[in-house]
């Protein structure tokens, strides 16, 4: 399996050069940071614009192809050059990074496990009640958009505040700590407090995207023979499906739970704008707004390095859940 | 193999145990009804039987008729939406009611069971040792090591070379024959009271079907379990089993010792199913014996009349048996049970047994006359040969081995004749079909077709030729097109070759008339025919063009015993009728035996003996037809106990790693008894095949060929 992995990340360099090369290219032919100084009110001299544009290497008059160069160039000694309002890249982006992290990792693992569970009940109850009811939950949320769902739990959380009064509301739902909270027990509860609202907006998709899955993979393994042979063993029904039942039907599941794990990492664009966390989803569409090529371009680099990483693991995870397949 | 296994508690058990006392198992009077859209499916109608410690009760019966369902109701693993009535007694205590947790603390220490397709049976991401000692600890308590151990044992007392080695495979790793072994392993795991065998080597060859009826035998001898052996094939029940029932239509028609069965039928069922397996040990005048069909199709199980459930295929049928249904009773003072309403007039033998099917005339051909040598070939085979580059890497291939599919075979096939073509399954008999069907140049060697060599046919010459050679499949269910007319299944071959449509649809119904089926059954879609009828389309597709040869490969093997005598025969006639040669490709020998002129026998890409019927059934020269011949069961209680089978060790080796000299060696019984310089002629020496002495029509391809009587 080394040599597959050592070989695999070889091609991604390639894949992941080529990838931010190419959204170098379009963003830098596509925005006209030029005119944002040219919009403003008063106007910024000149001279400052040009030597801005020159620092941000966004200066129009130059060639794409000779920024792209420069960016290049700097890439590879590790300068990822300085966004819209002269901060380096690299800061901004390991700032960032830690926030989104902290706000879908716990999202994360709850939508897997949970998703898994819920489709494995399910199908073993394939057509009860229970069946019915969370299969309608399913396409309901499937049918809402995350920029209805997140304002919806906002509204929510309003009206369970009132409803609770006191001084401090119950449900926190802007940003990510709440400044005054003291000690370590302070702080923790204030965190898992305001992660509460945007968690949950990040997981009923997931959840019910792959329970669905789940449910699917397990009606086909809940008819297996060697199901029937474990039962024929002596094992119980429930001790049965999951240890025979579950084991087998998450194989194919967790190809797809690990790419939409490690995707989420790239950043919740609208939860995060709706919650107020600045995270990479945040900064993405800040950067779009103002024209912003440098930072566009290292969050696909990011995006890029995601989707290659989810991928190896995906391999490397089925790898190791089916001794069938070899790498 | 070796006995050193201490079963924890078996030393109390009598090891030949006389069939009286308290039974261990006592089912009375089972019913289990599945609720369906259709209506309620009665698919087991009230069986009773009682089975005593050490003894084996074989439940024979087709397809749907609740011989597997009325194990799972022992078991209590039927779905949600069966109804079960009745009593089910193990030693006494009442097992329908109990809860899933009671259940299961019966399941695998006192009843357990084997499956028959061990490909899909064993979960694929355990270890075989970590699924064997899940069994043992799900009943006992026993430390990591010691269930280990224990595990071990149990792999060697079945028969796996290598235990601690295999302990860490997994089931892929496996072949069927060893993952069966290790199903059995788990059965016997807590030394068990009742073994349920469902099918248990249907899905193996015969040779490895062996291999398995020994180990469960011996896993028997050292449990002191009884068994119970469902099967559909009455060879394995007469050597394996003491008593046997036969069930139709969700009932026991008959009930008693398996002898009783075999040698003094009384319900015509039972009769028409042992009339028509074609057997190994018996030739009538023409080297044949007519199999008598059973005609029609069991009864569907939703709504079924007061009335015999066979009533409509039976041939002697008569007014009562169409108002009331017979119930299981003795036909005379020293009779078995048997549920027929004419079963006095068989037992008194104012109905002869052998009388009450019709027995069809075998049909002649002009060719039949004229000698072999006088016949011209209508397709030669020379040493052909097909091999498979073995490729690794995925950016850069190379090739690091070869399989040998086929390697260089010899045969022809005269006019009017059928060829079998026999082997294991990998033996490489597919391949060379496709080879065949191809009509191109072989890697190496020739096929020619009414004497021109395919290698040098343009493309219209071969689109003609085409028309001359046709072919049926196995499974008939899969070769025709469920969204297609039958009708229009039909036409096809003759629309590609440019039949206009009305003349088509003329010719269609001819053949329809001409494989037993009406010309109205045109316009159906296949899910509307049986099994049988659906292998009797393809036979009329195959036969649309007037082929001068038709390949048959496994054309009866999916279907019931007494739906494939009824397809046997229909070829039989055809060919006849039509003077067609056939190549007929099968795993079963007593088939082949039947139909059959002349026979090769191939095993690893190689023909290693070829003849003519006779002479190789009679005096097999080759150790692989003879352990072969011996693996097969015979439908008949005495014979089969007094036959000693020759017991082949091992799987077929892969055709990628081809042992040197004489490629059977590693598994040759002769080989073992040799002395060191013939066994180094063996190694060394790759036998070719040469004619008998004495013999025109047989030849074989050992060192060591000599002629032995093993059926």
């Amino acid at each position: 399996m080394g040599a597959f992995i050592v070989r695999r990340l070889l091609n991604y360099v390639v894949l992941v050069f080529v990838a931010t090369s190419l959204a170098y290219l379009g963003a830098a032919t596509a925005f006209h940071p030029k005119d944002m100084y040219l919009q403003k009110n008063p106007p910024t001299p000149a001279v400052v614009m040009y030597h801005e544009l020159n620092e941000r290497n966004d200066n129009p008059d130059k060639p794409v192809l000779e920024r792209y160069a420069h960016w290049v160039d700097g890439v590879a000694h590790g300068d990822f050059g300085q966004t819209w309002q002269l901060d380096s890249v690299s800061k901004h982006f390991s700032i960032s990074v830690w926030v989104t992290v902290r706000l879908v990792t716990v999202a994360a693992v709850i939508s897997a496990v949970a998703g898994i569970l819920i489709g494995s009940f399910q199908a073993v109850r394939q057509y009860k009640f229970s069946d019915h009811a969370i299969t309608f939950g399913s396409y309901i949320i499937f049918a809402m958009p995350v920029f209805v769902l997140a304002p919806l739990l906002k509204l929510v959380a309003v009206q369970v505040n009132k409803a609770v009064g006191g001084n401090t509301p119950l449900l926190q739902y802007q940003g990510e700590i709440d400044p005054d909270a003291t000690g370590f027990w302070g702080q923790l509860f204030s965190r898992a407090d305001h992660l509460l609202l945007p968690t949950i907006s990040l997981s009923l998709g997931l959840i019910a995207f792959y329970s669905r899955y789940q449910r699917g993979q397990m009606l086909d393994v809940l008819g297996s023979d060697f199901l029937r042979t474990a039962r024929a063993k002596g094992l119980s029904k429930s001790r049965a499906i999951l240890k025979h039942g579950v084991r087998t039907a998450v194989i194919p599941v967790m190809t797809l739970v690990t790419y939409s794990t490690i995707l989420t990492f790239a950043g919740a664009i609208i939860t995060e704008r709706v919650f107020g966390w600045n995270g990479l989803g945040s900064w993405f569409t800040d950067a779009t707004n103002h024209s912003d090529v440098n930072s566009v371009a290292v969050i696909t680099l990011f995006s890029a390095v995601l989707v290659l990483i989810a991928g190896m693991l995906s391999d490397v995870i089925t790898a190791l859940l089916d001794p069938r397949v070899r790498l | 193999m070796s006995q050193n296994l201490l079963l924890t508690d078996a030393a109390g058990r009598p090891k030949n145990p006389a069939p009286t006392g308290t039974p261990l198992l006592s089912v009375r009077d089972l019913h289990v009804t599945f609720s369906s859209e259709a209506g309620d499916v009665r698919a087991v109608r009230g069986v009773s039987y009682d089975l005593h410690p050490g003894e084996v009760l074989g439940i024979v019966g087709e397809s749907g008729s609740g011989k597997s369902v009325s194990a799972m109701a022992i078991l209590g693993l039927l779905p949600d939406n069966a109804r079960i009535t009745g009593s089910i007694k193990l030693e006494g205590r009442e097992l329908l009611g109990l809860g899933d947790k009671r259940m299961s603390k019966i399941r695998g220490k006192d009843i357990a069971m084997v499956f028959q397709d061990p490909l899909s049976a064993l979960t694929p991401v355990f270890t075989v040792g970590d699924q064997i000692v899940e069994a043992l600890t799900v009943h006992q308590k026993l430390s990591r090591d010691a269930a280990r151990k224990r595990a071990l044992e149990l792999l060697d007392v079945v028969g796996i070379p290598d235990p601690e080695r295999r302990f860490k495979n997994f089931p892929h790793e496996f072949s069927g024959g060893m993952r069966q072994r290790v199903m059995i392993a788990m059965a016997i795991a807590n030394d068990p009271k009742v073994i349920l065998c469902d099918e248990p080597t249907t899905a193996l060859d015969v040779t490895i079907q062996a291999q398995i009826l020994e180990a469960l035998k011996n896993a028997q001898e050292l449990t002191g379990a009884a068994i119970l052996m469902i099967t559909h094939d009455l060879g394995v029940v007469a050597g394996f089993a003491d008593k046997v029932s036969v069930m139709y239509a969700g009932r026991p028609v008959e009930q008693g010792a398996v002898d009783e069965i075999y040698y003094r039928p009384r319900m015509p069922y039972t009769i028409g199913l042992l009339g028509s397996i074609p057997r190994l040990d018996v030739s009538g005048e023409h080297g044949r014996r007519p199999l008598t069909p059973i005609e029609g199709n069991p009864p569907s199980m939703v709504d079924l009349p007061d009335a015999c459930p066979f009533a409509d295929r039976c041939p002697i049928v008569t007014d009562i048996c169409r108002d009331a249904e017979p119930e299981l009773l003795p036909a005379g003072p020293d009779s078995h049970p048997s549920a027929c309403h004419r079963r006095a007039d068989l037992e008194s033998g104012t109905i002869p047994i052998d009388q009450v099917y019709p027995v069809p005339e075998i049909p002649e051909t002009h060719l039949d006359a004229v000698p072999r040598e006088q016949r011209s070939p209508v397709l030669e085979v020379k040493g052909l040969q097909k091999h498979f580059p073995l490729m690794r890497g995925a950016v850069f291939k190379r090739r690091v081995g070869t399989v040998k599919a086929v390697d260089g075979i010899d045969f022809e096939i005269r006019e009017g004749e059928t060829l079998g073509l026999v082997g294991e399954s990998g033996c490489g008999k597919t391949t060379t079909l496709l080879e065949i069907l191809e009509l191109v140049a072989p890697q190496a060697g020739s096929i020619a077709v009414f004497g021109s060599q395919a290698a040098n046919l343009s493309g219209r010459e071969r689109m003609e030729m085409r028309k001359d050679i046709q072919i049926v499949f196995q499974d008939p269910m899969a070769s025709l097109d469920p969204r297609m007319p039958v009708g229009e299944a039909i036409a096809e071959p003759l629309r590609t070759h440019g039949w206009s449509q009305d003349k088509a649809y003329e010719r269609v119904a001819e053949l329809l008339e001409l494989v037993g089926l009406e010309p109205y059954h045109a316009s159906r879609f296949p899910r509307e025919f049986s099994g049988g009828q659906r292998q009797r389309i393809c036979v009329a597709r195959a036969l649309a063009l007037n082929p001068k040869v038709v390949i048959l490969d496994e054309p009866v093997s999916a279907l019931d015993v007494s739906i494939q005598a009824g397809v046997i025969n229909l070829l039989d006639e055809l060919r006849a009728k039509l003077g067609l040669s056939y190549l007929f490709v099968a795993h079963d020998l007593s088939v082949v035996r039947h139909i059959a002129d002349r026979v090769a026998v191939m095993y690893l890409g190689r023909i290693v003996e070829i003849g003519d019927v006779s002479s190789v059934f009679e005096l097999p020269s080759h150790p692989y037809t003879q352990a072969l011949l011996s693996a097969i069961p015979l439908p008949d209680p005495r014979k089969e106990r007094e036959r000693s089978r020759i017991l082949l060790p091992g799987d077929l080796p892969s055709p990628a790693n081809v042992p040197s000299g004489c490629r059977f060696r590693d598994r040759c019984f002769k080989y073992a008894s040799l002395n060191a310089a013939e066994q180094s002629k063996c190694r060394d020496e790759d036998p070719v095949i040469v004619a008998r002495p004495g013999k025109q029509d047989h030849a074989a391809a050992c060192h060591f060929a000599d002629a032995l009587e093993v059926v």
